[in-house]
Formats: structure tokens, C-alpha cells, sequence
């Protein structure tokens, strides 16, 4: 019975719109942000919390999806080609900054994936060519499908985030019950066994960050639909900061862990936001509320949401 | 008994390393703790020093023994650790000056190696092997230690130091027990008064040290050499 | 000509920066094994104090204020939150991520995210003739500060004996306390002294570019790790001669070939750096 618990959430889930608690279009609009969000916290921990990589790059795949697709949908090719090409940009570029910083370990990994990721950013709000808008970014003329554009489609949007949340946990799910799922688990926990027994930690932690990449530009791709519009602060350090601080607050390795805390932190971050004016002094600075409790949390609950979830003793995989 | 260790376990990255440990070291002289490659010597000296984490517990000279491992040496343990480990960066005065406490014995210290008297200014990393050791323990044995935790202090060592290096240790131990972990026999026949084997994690033999290695058998059997 | 002189003093006044961040960054992480992101809140703070205290002292004692905020700000970030969490590195760079976006906030939120202007003082203000170009005098003001923090730093490390412990700690922390020696207060003296530098860097770092934000400390920060990373971490030396290297190359390109090429470059020569050296130019 318990194996079909996921499958009943996802039911639920693709049924919420029908409610009437659920289907206004704002609510939906945040919703679908709130999956996608999870579904990237999620492939960011096949980095983090499942191979051991420490990545302060991964914004700069999500913003190859976000921006490769705008720019495409903008030259006229169609939703489905921009965002093949858009995902398989992302995989190209995650292969090749991958194969390059995955040569040192350790800290000197995480300086070069946040070196490059500036780059990115910088290449972004620079202009080059006209082709990214700098800081005002892109918005999309043309290419949208029409079931995707307007108020009364919003639920459209987010059966679509939706979808991209199931691929990347399904996706995550065959990679951890492979071998290949094992081998990245012992590469984060003792790489020394891996080459003893023949096989090369730096394959398998490419492949990682190849599928990871791939993943977050697909997310790009879906956040581009559901925004309109793409801008610099989806290459920005800060994104993939906080996608580091989703992960950490559900539950690094787990099976939900970071899509739950994906969710919880878009969510909370919206509404504070909303709220900002309400509340006193740095309290209306979202940021300011979540990098503290993400603080309080590595403290005291250093395995996130998940870790909650045992300690109180409800049903559930970790 | 100066040190008493019982049911000492380590785990490592998921592996066993240690596995109810008990052995007592006594108050004087130099207890060898031999064994294969990989059976969890320097594992032990390690633990004692509170470099790695463990269950089980030890006593020194009658209290517990716990706390970081600075702690520890001031409690009176001195550790020469495998490999040497001087600052190669720093000099040999250095290498000396950071690991004084107390009022050191410099006497004592170049009494014993003589040769680290003129080397004062050289780069630590700049020294052969030899000398590497010789700093190492002169680091530790400038200071009053009431015991020693020696690892493998004639690993790599060409025969003539290796000689030095254990007449250094044979005139310390008059005054200070040791627990010498040592793979070179000669050397444990010609220091140690008892012996400790350990096998796959566990002690698999303890006694004099005579008796261990006058038996071939057991000694190929426990240590896979003859000698 | 001309040209050349004024790039060259700027890209040195720019490496100055650079160093004063670094190098306090450079003996944490040696040291400690600390990634420290929370380093450019000790920038803002010295930015800001020094900005607030300004208008109600000489700038020069409200500087002095600012460092000691800096020194401060460190000192109470390594006993409050990394030491608690000895050993536990990931944990330690999480929070000190989680520092660094609620300390950001909190700037926002207290004084608005919108640059302020910093003031000048007479004795960096004007203009100095060198070599037929007309250098502003700021710029020497941040290469003087830089070279006497290198001095100084220096000599710590050569003379002192908690520079010794740091110089062996770097090496060998564990062997450090092996030796008897509590690593612990050797850790808070470098995050004092990386608090200190980087609030002197902020407050600079205003003078020189006449204005204060909250955003100012992470931009600071990224090419500070750069340079930590390149110079090799727990080298002051190092960061030294890596910072020269990034703020010269970075000047030059940005100007001779398009505004950001400079920093593509520098990214280039981190990537190029890991794959030949990767323990960092000072490594032998």
C-alpha cells in the first residue's frame, strides 16, 4: 500500500485544480512555480545529496534552458524544437564545464562551478549581439502554443510543471535503484572504494552533472512558459544558493526531501514577499526569514524536512 | 598499568576497523604492537590521541582519557606519528619552538641528535628521511612526557639509521614507557620487553615480547614473516 | 602611453582590493578548511559602518571603526557559528551560505538597496601626475593600504608564534594539535584578521568607487575566491601575486577588448591555473 503513496500525492496533485480552494489563476501561477522549483531542487541534489558535488554553478544550466529557448521561440522555431535544442545546449554545456571542473576535487570544484556560472551571468547581462536584452532580459514574441498563453490556461501551466516534477523524481528514481545509482553513492561516500574496484569516480560524477544539467535546463524551458520572459537573475549566484538552501531545509539524498523543500521555500518566499510591507525591520526581506531558518536548520536538523519526518516516526522512504 | 584500553572500536567510512580492542600498556619499558599491513595499528594510536573517533574507552594512569587531542598530550602523551609529519615549510628551530611546552630539554634533544644542532635555519621538507624522524621525535622529546605513542618510527629508513634511531629510543625508554608500533622485528626484539599482536582488527596475541618472536611458527602464523 | 599608466595603476589599486579580501579568505581556508561566503559581510560591514560613523566623526576615525567592526563581525562569526560545528565542513559553508543571503537582507532591509553615496576624503581626492598620465590619487591610497596589510601579515606570520601555529596549521592541522597546541584560538585570530582586512577592503572599496550597497560585498567576493583559488589557499604570498595577476589582466582586457571580456579572461586563467596547477601558483 505504501508504494502507492506517491502515485495517490500525484493524483491528488493533478486533481487540485478542480477544487474550488485550488483553481484561482494566481493561486495556479504559484503552484506551477512552486513544481518547478522542486522538480530543480531535486536535480540539484543528484549533485548534492546523492553524488557528494558541492556546485555553486547550476543556475547556468537552468538559464541555458531559460534563455536558449527564448531566444529560439524569438527566431521562429517551434515550442518543441526550441526546447529540444534548449536541453540539449544545457547537456552540451554541462558536459563540457563538467569534464573541466570535475578535474581538481573538493573546494577548488566548487570555486571553478561558481567561477564559470559568473561567466554566464556575466555574458548574460552584457548583451552580447543584442541576443540577451541584458538586464532587461527577453520576453517572448512568438512560438508559445495557445493552450499555454492567457489567464484561463494558467492550469495548463501547471499540469506542465507538474509533468517536469514527475520526469525529474522518476528520472532520479531509476538512477538510485541502478548500479550506476550505487556507484554515485559510494563516489559521495567513500571514492577510494570506487577506484579499488576498477571503475572511475570522474566518469560517473560527469555523468552526474550531465543529467543534472539537463534536468535544470528542462526546468528553464518549463520556467520560460510559465514567467513569459527570461532575466539575469536566473544565471545569478543567488539562484543557485537557495536551490543549495531547498535542498538542504527537505533533506539532501532523500526521495522527496528537496522537491518538498523546493516547494516550501518558493512558496514562502512568495507569500513574504506578499507580506513585506506588513512586517517589521529585515523581516520584510524574505531572504532574510529563510537564510536564517536555513541556518537554524543546519544546526539542529542537518537532514532537512526528511529528517523530521523519521524522528516523528511517519510512514515514509528516507 | 599506564594505560588501559578496553573494547576500543573504530569505524571508518562503514568499515570495522577496530573491533573490541583491549590491551594494557604497562608502566615502564616498550610494549611493541606489531601486526600485518592493514590489521589497525596506527588506527589505535591514532584513537588514543583522539584524532579519529571511537567507542569503547582507555584510561591514562588511572582517569579517563578523553578530550581533544591536544588535551591529550597535555595530559603527559607524547605522539610521533607514521610518516614523520614535520612542517616542511617551517625550519627545524621552528619545527621545535611550536611543539615546546613547558621548559623544554634542548640539552636532551641534541644529546640525542646531534646532527639537527647545525641544521637549525634548514626548511624542514629540505632534510632526508633520517633526518625527518630525527625531528619528529625530537619535537616530542624536548618536552616531559610520561608516554609515548610511537608509529613506525624506522619506516623507510636506510639499516644505519634505523640502528641510530633505535638506540635513541632504547636510551628514552629507560625513563618513559612506550607503545611502539614497528613492522621491523629486529628492532622490536631489541627494544620491546612486551608484545601486542593485532590481527584483522582484534588482538590476536599479547605477551613478552621474547616469546613471540623466539616462536617461528607464531610469528609466521600471526605476522606472516619469519625472522 | 598614458594610457597604459592609468590602466596599470588601476588594475593595481583593483588588485589591492582584491588582496585585502583574499587574504584573510586564503588563511581561513587554509587553516580552518572554512569556504567562507559569509567573508563579504565583514566588506559590507566595514562599508557601512564607516559610511554610518562618517557623519558623526573624521572619516578617518570612522575607518578605523569600520575595521573594528570587521574584526568584530569575524570573531563573533567563528565562535558563534563555525566552531560549533567543528569538523563538520559542509555544514560550515552551508551556514556560512545562509549568512551571507540573510546578512545581505539585512543590509537591504536596514538601509535600502540602493547605492549610497560614500564620502571622499581630501587626502584621496585630486589628481597626481605619473609618467605624463594623470593618476587619481585613490588609487595609491588602496595600493599603499594593501602592500602595508601584505607587510604586516608578513611579518605576523614570520615573528609571531601564533603566526607559527597558523604557518603549521596550514600544512597540518591536525598535527598542530597533535603537538599540544589548541588549533581553536588560532582560528578565531584569522577570522579576526580575515574580518579586519575585508572591512578595510569595504570601506576602500567605497572611497575608491564613491559608493556603498549592499551588493557591493558579493561582487568583491566572487573574484576574491578567484584569486584565493589561484594564488593557493593558506598562501599570503599567493593571493598577493594572483591578485596582481587577476586585477591587471582584468583592467587591460576590459578596456583594449569589450567591457567583460576582462572577466571571461579571468575565469580562463582559473580554469587554465586548476588544470596545471591545482594546489595554486604557490604550491611547489
Amino acid at each position: 500500500m505504501r508504494r502507492f503513496l506517491p502515485l495517490l500525492v500525484l493524483a491528488v496533485l493533478v486533481l487540485l485544480p478542480y477544487s474550488a480552494l485550488f483553481n484561482a489563476p494566481g493561486t495556479l501561477n504559484l503552484l506551477a512555480l512552486c513544481a518547478v522549483f522542486a522538480g530543480l531542487a531535486a536535480g540539484y541534489d543528484l549533485l548534492f545529496g546523492r553524488t557528494g558535488l558541492l556546485s555553486f554553478g547550476h543556475a547556468l544550466y537552468f538559464a541555458v534552458g531559460v534563455y536558449g529557448c527564448a531566444m529560439l521561440l524569438n527566431a521562429g522555431l517551434s515550442l518543441l524544437l526550441s526546447a529540444l535544442l534548449a536541453v540539449v545546449a544545457g547537456v552540451v554545456v554541462a558536459a563540457v564545464l563538467g569534464a573541466v571542473a570535475l578535474r581538481v576535487d573538493g573546494i577548488a570544484f566548487s570555486m571553478v562551478t561558481l567561477a564559470f556560472a559568473q561567466v554566464g551571468a556575466i555574458v548574460v547581462a552584457r548583451d552580447p549581439g543584442g541576443l540577451t536584452g541584458g538586464e532587461e532580459g527577453l520576453t517572448v514574441s512568438s512560438g508559445i502554443p495557445s493552450f499555454l498563453v492567457g489567464v484561463a490556461q494558467t492550469v495548463n501551466l501547471y499540469w506542465l510543471a507538474l509533468a517536469y516534477l514527475t520526469v525529474v523524481l522518476v528520472v532520479l528514481h531509476r538512477i538510485s535503484r541502478s548500479p550506476a545509482g550505487r556507484v554515485l553513492a559510494a563516489v559521495r561516500d567513500d571514492p577510494r572504494r570506487v577506484s579499488v574496484l576498477g571503475l572511475s569516480p570522474y566518469r560517473f560524477k560527469v555523468l552526474s552533472f550531465v543529467v543534472s544539467g539537463g534536468l535544470a535546463a528542462l526546468g528553464g524551458v518549463v520556467y520560460l512558459m510559465i514567467v513569459g520572459g527570461a532575466s539575469p537573475h536566473v544565471a545569478s549566484s543567488d539562484l543557485t544558493l537557495t536551490l543549495l538552501v531547498m535542498v538542504v531545509l527537505g533533506g539532501p539524498g532523500t526521495r522527496f526531501g528537496p522537491a518538498i523543500g523546493g516547494a516550501l521555500f518558493t512558496f514562502l518566499d512568495y507569500k513574504l514577499t506578499g507580506y513585506a510591507d506588513r512586517l517589521p525591520g529585515p523581516l520584510s526581506q524574505p531572504l532574510f526569514v529563510l537564510g536564517v531558518l536555513f541556518i537554524l536548520a543546519v544546526y539542529f536538523f542537518p537532514g532537512g524536512l526528511a529528517q523530521l519526518r523519521t524522528r516523528m516516526r511517519l510512514p515514509g522512504r528516507a | 598499568m599506564i594505560l588501559d584500553v578496553a573494547g576500543l572500536g573504530v569505524r571508518l567510512s562503514g568499515l570495522d576497523i577496530l573491533h573490541g580492542v583491549s590491551f594494557s600498556v604497562p608502566p615502564s619499558g616498550v610494549t611493541a604492537l606489531v601486526g600485518r599491513n592493514g590489521a589497525g595499528k596506527t588506527t589505535t594510536l591514532r584513537a588514543l590521541m583522539g584524532l579519529s573517533p571511537y567507542s569503547g574507552s582507555a584510561s591514562f594512569d588511572g582517569s579517563v582519557l578523553s578530550g581533544r587531542p591536544d588535551q591529550r598530550v597535555l595530559a603527559g602523551i607524547g605522539y610521533v606519528p607514521e610518516d614523520r609529519c614535520v612542517f616542511a615549510g617551517l625550519t627545524v628551530l621552528e619545527n621545535l619552538r611550536l611543539a615546546e611546552r613547558g621548559r623544554p630539554d634542548h640539552d636532551l634533544v641534541y644529546g640525542l641528535f646531534p646532527e639537527l644542532r647545525d641544521r637549525g635555519e634548514q626548511k624542514a621538507g629540505s632534510l632526508s628521511g633520517g633526518q625527518q624522524q630525527m625531528l619528529s621525535l625530537a619535537r616530542v622529546l624536548q618536552n616531559t612526557n610520561r608516554l609515548l605513542l610511537v608509529d613506525e618510527p624506522t619506516k623507510g629508513l636506510a639499516p644505519r639509521v634505523v640502528t641510530s634511531v633505535a638506540a635513541v629510543l632504547e636510551r628514552v625508554a629507560a625513563s618513559v614507557p612506550i607503545l611502539l608500533v614497528e613492522q621491523n622485528l629486529a628492532v622490536v626484539r631489541r627494544l620491546a620487553s612486551s608484545a601486542l599482536v593485532l590481527s584483522g582488527g582484534r588482538v590476536a596475541w599479547t605477551g613478552g615480547a621474547d616469546d613471540l618472536l623466539d616462536d617461528a611458527d607464531l610469528t609466521k602464523s600471526l605476522l606472516g614473516v619469519g625472522h | 602611453m598614458t594610457t597604459v599608466v592609468l590602466l596599470a595603476v588601476t588594475g593595481l589599486g583593483l588588485a589591492a582590493l582584491y588582496f585585502l579580501v583574499a587574504s584573510g579568505l586564503s588563511l581561513v581556508f587554509g587553516l580552518a578548511d572554512v569556504l567562507n561566503f559569509a567573508h563579504g559581510l565583514f566588506l559590507s560591514a566595514g562599508a557601512y559602518v564607516t559610511w554610518w560613523a562618517s557623519s558623526w566623526v573624521a572619516l578617518e576615525v570612522a575607518l578605523l571603526l569600520g575595521v573594528a567592526a570587521g574584526v568584530l563581525a569575524g570573531v563573533v562569526v567563528e565562535l558563534v557559528l563555525i566552531r560549533p560545528l567543528y569538523s563538520r565542513t559542509i555544514e560550515q559553508v552551508l551556514v556560512t551560505v545562509g549568512l551571507s543571503l540573510a546578512g545581505v537582507a539585512l543590509l537591504q532591509a536596514v538601509f535600502g538597496a540602493d547605492p549610497r553615496p560614500f564620502p571622499r576624503p581630501s587626502w584621496a581626492a585630486g589628481v597626481v601626475p605619473v609618467l605624463g598620465a594623470r593618476i587619481p590619487v585613490d588609487r595609491f591610497v588602496l595600493i599603499i593600504a594593501a602592500a602595508l596589510v601584505f607587510l604586516g601579515l608578513m611579518a605576523f606570520l614570520r615573528y609571531t608564534r601564533y603566526g607559527l601555529i597558523v604557518r603549521a596549521g596550514v600544512e597540518n592541522r591536525e598535527m598542530v594539535s597533535a603537538l599540544g597546541i589548541d588549533v581553536r584560538k588560532a582560528f578565531t585570530l584569522v577570522f579576526a584578521i580575515g574580518g579586519g582586512a575585508a572591512a578595510l577592503a569595504g570601506a576602500l572599496a567605497g572611497i575608491h568607487f564613491s559608493t556603498v550597497s549592499p551588493a557591493t560585498g558579493s561582487s568583491l567576493l566572487i573574484f576574491a575566491f578567484i584569486v584565493v583559488v589561484i594564488g593557493g589557499m593558506g598562501s599570503v604570498p599567493g593571493s598577493a601575486l594572483a591578485a596582481v595577476l587577476v586585477g591587471l589582466l582584468q583592467q587591460f582586457v576590459n578596456y583594449y577588448g569589450t567591457s567583460g571580456a576582462g572577466d571571461v579572461c579571468v575565469v580562463a586563467l582559473l580554469a587554465a591555473v586548476l588544470l596545471w596547477r591545482p594546489k595554486g601558483l604557490a604550491a611547489s
